[in-house]
């Protein structure tokens, strides 16, 4: 037998089924305009008649999978000393519990997204116990990208649509169902225990539909030395101004992304009974830094996606050995009101960058009219 | 850090130690110091830090803030946190009294590099609040004075009513190994000591920078002036520290907002040289 296994489309909905009743499965799900990873229970899956549905490419990424939009990091709660009632016994619980899941249907981007937020999360001094459990609960089972859509831009950051890093399995669509690989030992014991048929005589299929979807790429960037170009660029505020003049500092750019990490703590209740929250948070938010004294080191908007941008292409590379963190999903391409484009801007900051040999320029970037034509068309596929 | 495990068996960094506040000490009519101790005997006991590091002090239902720990490694009584009234949290720690549970993230951040110090003169400046760091440091050499050269303080404060630690002052002021000014920035009847902003009295001091370490912190502003002046009187970047103020979260370099580059201040920092924030981008 092959390493390949094949699942008709009944076959793939049977599968997950019975996964829906031993873990909590996240998949995309249409919902009015939107398409969000979204649990389904078995009964759900009851009403699908097609894996079609469960394969849109989403609107927003699954990284809430791991890190949810908003939970409790700490319950605290107090009662009154029996002996003395003016004093308070405080008792706190740390509920980082996670649920054994399984991610389906997510692409090749957004299972690298969590490959780069590991790295802050899992790899220094301090590990994040809540973003570590659902990570070590969580078995993902990306789809390799059908075809890319003009704003997808993996291939700038070092990836393509058929990339299996971050995932435990990995399934191509070819002519009359699914080819599954397993890419984890996770991954492998998971395939081997759904009964899909061998799938050595499809390996060409397979081929022909990765290169497909690789042939259906914008050009590559060209761009060669990008964070220390975009780090030379830092001094260089009317270049940030005049990229940032449309901004409207919303954030959509860092709530869809699959790799924005940043959060805020508060609390909520009151001593005797409260929990500590931790939220998604946006750096494009000039309250983001805002300091209680008044001080702001990032007040000017060019200056919060100076950092945004810094911090994807040159602070975060510098930090992890060259990792962008961006995986090229295009979303913040996708749904910026203002048609803002990151790859346009990368692409300027790292091109003719001050105190960079002009000779070394790239080749031009991927023009951004075609990412405004992409906005309306690029929803599903 | 706190030895708690989660449910799930990881160590968990965001949950706090509970402690008890055993005094509190209104230092100015804005700045109250808090006094805790952890609840936890062995905690208590297994607990250790360096001076400059920094903690996340919590009050239940308010949420929680940085603060460094103004106390000395050496003081086993009690954890000191010197707090700004200014915003939310603050207003709920400068409500504290003794016998109030609070919660302790610490030890947090990284320390002044004072092993590389010794033998050499070292020249603190502290502006208002400021002071708090520069008091661990401070009274951290005092108790090792014979490891290094002359130690000096410029302590400055908005008016003597603004002045914090009265109770360390007439002590700094006739400490054999410590020569102290106190400056206000505008006269004050019965002062007995400077009056003017403190890059102005530090030029007039004109400490030498020969085998001398400047360690300054204060409100940004007096930070540029003040190190403007120590590089007039020929200090090395690399031989003038601070420390880093940033709106902070996590406090474990994971949130995002502290960062100056890729640095982030609540991990790399909260003390850098000079020299090393030359190395950053122009983020202050």
């Amino acid at each position: 037998m092959s390493s390949l296994r094949f699942a008709t489309p009944d076959a793939l909905l049977g599968w997950l089924k019975k996964l829906a009743a031993e873990y909590r499965v996240l998949a995309p799900r249409q919902e009015g305009p939107s398409v969000l990873f979204r649990p389904y229970a078995a009964a759900d899956l009851d009403g699908v008649s097609d894996p079609a549905a469960l394969l849109r490419r989403a609107t927003a990424s699954p990284k809430g999978a791991m890190a949810p939009h908003s939970e409790t990091l700490v319950r605290f709660s107090a009662t009154k000393d029996e002996q003395d009632p003016a004093k308070l016994n405080v008792g706190l619980d740390a509920p980082c519990q996670a649920e054994p899941t399984v991610l389906f249907g997510l692409r090749p981007c957004d299972a690298r997204g969590f490959v780069v937020l590991d790295r802050p999360y899992t790899s220094g001094s301090f590990k994040d116990p809540y973003y570590a459990a659902r990570r070590e609960a969580t078995i993902i089972v990306t789809q390799a990208c059908p075809a890319a859509a003009p704003t997808c831009f993996c291939h700038w950051t070092g990836s393509h649509p058929a990339d299996s890093e971050g995932s435990d399995l990995l399934f191509t669509a070819v002519d009359g169902g699914y080819v599954f690989e397993a890419v984890s030992d996770r991954g492998r014991a998971l395939l081997e225990s759904s009964g899909f048929a061998d799938a050595g005589d499809r390996q060409a299929a397979v081929e022909e539909a990765h290169a497909r979807a690789a042939g259906s790429l914008c050009p590559p960037s060209g761009l060669e030395d990008i964070p220390a170009r975009v780090a030379a660029r830092f001094t260089d505020s009317e270049f940030w101004i005049r990229h940032t003049a449309k901004c409207l500092s919303c954030g959509a750019c860092t709530y869809l992304c699959p790799t924005c990490q940043c959060f805020t703590i508060t609390d909520e209740g009151s001593p005797l009974e409260g929990r500590r929250l931790r939220s998604w948070d946006s750096c494009m938010s000039p309250q983001f830094t805002l300091e209680t004294s008044g001080h702001n080191p990032r007040a000017e908007k060019f200056k919060r996606m100076r950092n945004r941008i810094s911090h994807k292409f040159s602070y975060y590379p510098q930090s992890y050995d060259g990792a962008y963190s961006c995986v090229g999903c295009g979303r913040c391409v996708v749904s910026c009101p203002v048609s803002l484009d990151i790859r346009q801007v990368v692409a300027d900051a790292v091109k003719g960058a001050p105190g960079v040999n002009s000779d070394a320029a790239p080749a031009p970037a991927a023009k951004p009219a075609k990412a405004k034509s992409a906005k309306k068309s690029s929803g599903k596929e | 850090m706190s030895e708690h495990q989660c449910t799930c068996g990881h160590k968990n960094p965001y949950l706090p130690e509970l402690a008890t506040v055993v005094e509190t000490v209104q230092e100015t009519p804005t700045i109250k110091s808090i006094r805790v101790r952890f609840d936890s005997d062995e905690a208590w006991e297994k607990f250790s830090y360096q001076p400059g590091q920094v903690g996340q002090l919590s009050v239940f239902g308010a949420g929680e803030s940085t603060f460094v720990i103004n106390t000395p490694p050496s003081c086993r009584d009690y954890l000191q946190f010197s707090v700004l009234r200014a915003g939310e949290v603050t207003n709920a720690i400068h409500k504290l009294q003794a016998g109030d549970k609070v919660g302790v993230r610490a030890p947090l951040g990284n320390w002044f590099p004072y092993e590389q110090w010794k033998g050499k003169n070292v020249f603190f400046v502290g502006g208002g609040i400021g002071m708090a760091p520069i008091r661990t440091i401070l009274l951290h050499l005092l108790e090792n004075a014979g490891d290094y050269g002359q130690i000096s303080l410029l302590y400055g404060a908005k008016s003597p009513a603004d002045m914090a630690f009265q109770a360390d002052l007439p002590g700094w002021l006739k400490h054999p190994h410590l020569k102290t000014t106190l400056t206000i920035d505008s006269p004050a009847e019965g002062w007995p000591h400077k009056v003017g902003l403190i890059p102005n009295v530090l030029k007039e001091l004109a400490p030498s920078p020969d085998n001398t370490i400047a360690a300054l912190c204060g409100p940004p502003i007096m930070i540029r002036f003040t190190l403007a002046a120590f590089r007039e009187l020929g200090f090395q970047d690399e031989n003038i520290v601070t420390t880093l103020e940033r709106r902070m979260k996590c406090g474990i370099g994971i949130c995002g907002r502290c960062n100056i580059g890729g640095k982030y201040v609540c991990l790399d920092g909260p003390v850098f040289t000079q020299a090393q924030l030359n190395e950053l981008p122009p983020e202050m």
